[in-house]
């Protein structure tokens, strides 16, 4: 019996302390995971707002170029020559469009001449649209229809003829007990939208919705989820409401994929729906009030946000919500929208809260402004207000909370930057005006996944985005390594690496623990060869490498000039826009080098240059950009969201 | 001197660390971060302290009664924390050792049941949330038992952090 106890005794010891190891090095691991997750995390959003910048400073240069370009030089130097030279390619580029007359609009969107085909299967729709109709849109999006031009254009102008009786600032109410449902951006991800439709249920005269702007851009069904929202509006016109994001831009969505994927699946007719578009994304209200006491808007407020301001401005006027605040010449800003009531709806679509009291110009995005509880506080108590609700920022949960809670950021487009990098979520809003969130994840495979499993996927790709900017910056990389390696010796310390790449990047990132990820080669004594690792990362071609670095922004002025959306530039603009770009990056591309560029691509040699074949000689080393794979390695089809039905848990 | 400039150099080196290591769960960007977080960021650096551990560090570089840890409290305290190495990892040998001993009848897998009795009632119990995680990630989908040399593999894989 004694020796029973003992040994019972002795397991006992030896188990508890088996047990303390396991629980250690699991809550280890664990934490490891966690900040995995945090960096990865940071490196998307990183790499997002810099491109938001590189966007805006290409065209706060162009618009600077402008008014320069109206002077005469006296003293015209090699600069100044370029820069007039481009300056009429700058000229035909901002001219503005004359032609405003709505009937001669109507004309020009006319759609009762475009014949529907027999073989075509989609959805026919009728005017006044029923909610079967909508409904059946809603199906046939799901099985991957497309909606026939000729339909879709008539939506659209149903669309914009309720959108210009519509105020600046929606109106709502939660009487007899309804309940708003509220959701934030949507960036083209329909499955998103589909899963809050099977989770909610689809808009009706009981069920209210209210949808915070950046339908489109980065998703690849932006025109989907157009089409949806603005058919349940025209079938419920007072209980299906929107809210103009910065997305709802025409020159944001050059750069960010919208004006791509309407001219790629609308070959014939894309050009018109674009410019109605344009139009209609003007006259998308501003914001939402809901029972006095909750604002609705995307991006955020300021400290000299006035609702009163807000109303009364002339909100279709402000067709880019960049443009004019860049441009330092006055001709362009109409006499209707004065300068305050343009920085207001600026500051509506695009700032961001801060946890600091004040108010500051937001320069991450380079439009509105970082906005702190004190500004909050205010706000509310001026206008008798209890909560602000906005999006514009993805948030891993799906949504959050800051300023005392007085302030709730809400973002529906799950997997955003890629599969299991984020939930979405929305907001239920009843008489009691207390926010009740749903989150969901739509893709089948994160289930399976825990959170932290679904970790080592994203940060593949997150790494894989990181060494490509890493890649399109060697030749300061280069420079800055240079700088510590006084002896040329070709090796820097692992600290020197880090702070050279950290003075190079600008990114904020933890680049000491994500050293070991981005260099394989490391001497014996803990130093780096610098000229090793760039051959671990890429290739080198000087002319190249820049352009890829660029060719976002590369893209987006060959866009530009592209005025009549036709796909083709002439040889004469490509040249012009290679000298623009040329002196914008202050390098040297010479003539010859254009010419050389130019002869390869214009392959047929007619004269012009069709953007898409230009760009995807860059897409040669990297067919899609690793942020879109990720989404379209997820791109589920109808069978992963009826798997999803038969779950009640979903 | 080229000896003092090294060290310098490390230290600088650890501080940055340190501070991108903090950074990532200073929500409000003015270098703080919530208590509860003190353990995570401590194993992230690389340590393997006991829960006793952690209480005690948190304890001394905590803020009274605000539930906060700042920054410059911090660095020091962790930069002497990795200079001493004073929690240094548990080698895999000795994981694969614990796992044997728990596996009474040396099968080479355990039952979610046996694990979570040993994980939940021993020592420094799992809470029901950090079960559940484990069991979900490393509960083998067909047979129902955690292999635990596969997941000795996951634990001790990229520790060079």
């Amino acid at each position: 019996m004694g020796c029973g106890v003992s040994k019972s005794n002795q397991f006992h010891k030896h188990s508890r302390k088996a047990a303390v190891l396991i629980q250690r090095w699991y809550r280890q691991y664990v934490a490891r995971t966690e900040m995995r997750r945090r960096y990865t995390w940071h490196i998307f959003q990183s790499i997002e707002y810099s491109g938001e910048q590189a966007q805006i400073k290409v065209r706060s240069y162009c618009f600077s170029m402008r008014s320069v370009c109206y002077a005469v030089f006296s003293h015209q130097t090699e600069l100044e020559n370029r820069v007039y030279l481009a300056g009429n390619l700058i000229s035909h580029i901002f001219r503005e469009n004359d032609v405003c007359w709505d009937t001669e609009w109507e004309r020009y969107f006319c759609y009762k001449n475009i014949e529907v085909p027999e073989v075509y299967s989609g959805p026919h729709l009728t005017f006044p649209l029923t909610v079967e109709q909508a409904v059946g849109l809603l199906e046939a999006f799901r099985n991957k229809k497309q909606l026939h031009s000729r339909y879709v254009l008539e939506l659209l102008l149903e669309t914009w003829k309720l959108l210009r009786l519509l105020p600046n600032i929606n109106r709502i109410s939660t009487c007899q007990s309804k309940e708003v449902t509220i959701c934030g951006d949507l960036h083209g991800q329909l499955e998103d939208l589909l899963l809050i439709f099977y989770k909610n249920g689809t808009p009706s005269l009981e069920k209210p919705y209210l949808f915070n702007g950046d339908f489109v851009d980065r998703g690849k069904d932006s025109i989907e989820i157009l089409l949806i929202l603005f058919s349940f509006m025209l079938v419920y016109p007072c209980d299906v409401y929107l809210n103009r994001g910065n997305h709802e831009d025409h020159i944001i969505n050059l750069r960010y994929g919208f004006t791509k994927e309407v001219l790629t699946k609308y070959k014939i007719h894309g050009k018109r729906i674009l410019k109605l578009l344009q139009k209609i994304f003007s006259w998308l209200p501003l914001a939402s009030v809901i029972d006095q006491k909750v604002l609705v808007l995307h991006g955020g407020i300021s400290d000299s946000t006035d609702l009163g301001v807000l109303a009364k401005a002339n909100r279709h006027n402000v067709r880019n919500t960049h443009a004019r605040i860049l441009s330092k010449s006055t001709d362009s800003v109409s006499s209707d929208t004065t300068k305050d009531e343009w920085r207001q709806i600026l500051d509506v679509l695009w700032s961001d809260p801060m946890n600091q009291d004040g108010c500051m110009p937001n320069e991450v995005r380079g439009g509105g402004c970082y906005w702190g509880p004190d500004i909050t506080e205010d706000f509310l108590n001026r206008n008798n207000m209890q909560l602000i609700i906005r999006s514009h920022e993805c948030k891993q949960e799906g949504y959050e909370f800051c300023h005392n809670r007085k302030v709730l950021t809400l973002f529906s487009a799950s997997n955003y930057y890629d599969v299991g990098s984020n939930r979405g979520a929305y907001v239920k809003l009843g008489p009691d005006l207390v926010p009740y969130v749903i989150q969901y994840q739509a893709s089948s495979m994160t289930r399976e996944l825990t959170a932290r499993q679904s970790v080592g996927r994203t940060e593949r790709s997150a790494l894989k985005v990181l060494r490509e900017q890493l890649f399109a910056h060697k030749s300061d990389l280069l420079c800055a390594f240079k700088k510590f390696d006084s002896k040329n010796t070709g090796l820097v310390s692992l600290n020197d690496w880090a702070s050279a790449v950290e003075s190079v990047m600008h990114l904020n990132l933890p680049w000491r623990t994500l050293r070991c990820q981005l260099v394989a080669c490391k001497t014996a004594d803990g130093t780096i060869d610098y000229c090793d690792w760039f051959n671990e990362l890429h290739i080198d071609q000087s002319l190249l490498e820049t352009l890829y670095r660029h060719r976002s922004t590369l893209e987006t002025i060959f866009r530009i000039v592209d005025t009549d959306n036709s796909g083709f530039i002439s040889m004469e603009d490509f040249r012009q826009t290679w000298k623009l770009l040329s002196v914008y990056l202050k390098m040297e591309i010479t003539d010859e080098d254009i010419c050389n560029l130019a002869v390869t691509i214009d392959s047929n040699q007619d004269g012009s240059i069709d953007i898409d074949e230009f760009m995807e000689a860059f897409r040669l080393t990297d067919k899609k950009s690793r942020l879109e794979r990720g989404r379209s390695m997820f791109m589920g089809t109808a069978s992963d969201l009826t798997k999803l039905e038969d779950d009640p848990s979903v | 001197m080229a000896e003092e400039k090294e060290s310098e150099e490390n230290i600088s080196a650890l501080h940055k660390k340190i501070t991108d290591a903090f950074q990532l769960f200073d929500y409000d960007s003015n270098n703080t971060v919530n208590v509860r977080e003190i353990g995570t960021i401590m194993y992230s650096l690389g340590c393997f302290p006991s829960q006793a551990d952690i209480r005690e560090f948190t304890a001394k570089v905590g803020e009274d009664f605000s539930g906060v840890v700042h920054l410059d409290k911090f660095l020091p305290a962790m930069t002497k924390v990795l200079l001493e190495n004073r929690f240094p990892p548990i080698p895999r040998s000795k994981l694969l050792q614990a796992f044997k001993v728990l596996d009474k009848d040396q099968k080479g897998y355990l039952k979610p049941e046996e694990l979570t009795k040993y994980m939940m009632e021993k020592a420094e119990p799992f809470t029901q949330e950090e079960m559940d995680e484990m069991l979900t990630a490393h509960t083998h989908q067909k047979d129902n038992v955690i292999h635990y040399e596969k997941l000795i593999d996951k634990l001790t894989a990229d520790q060079n952090m």
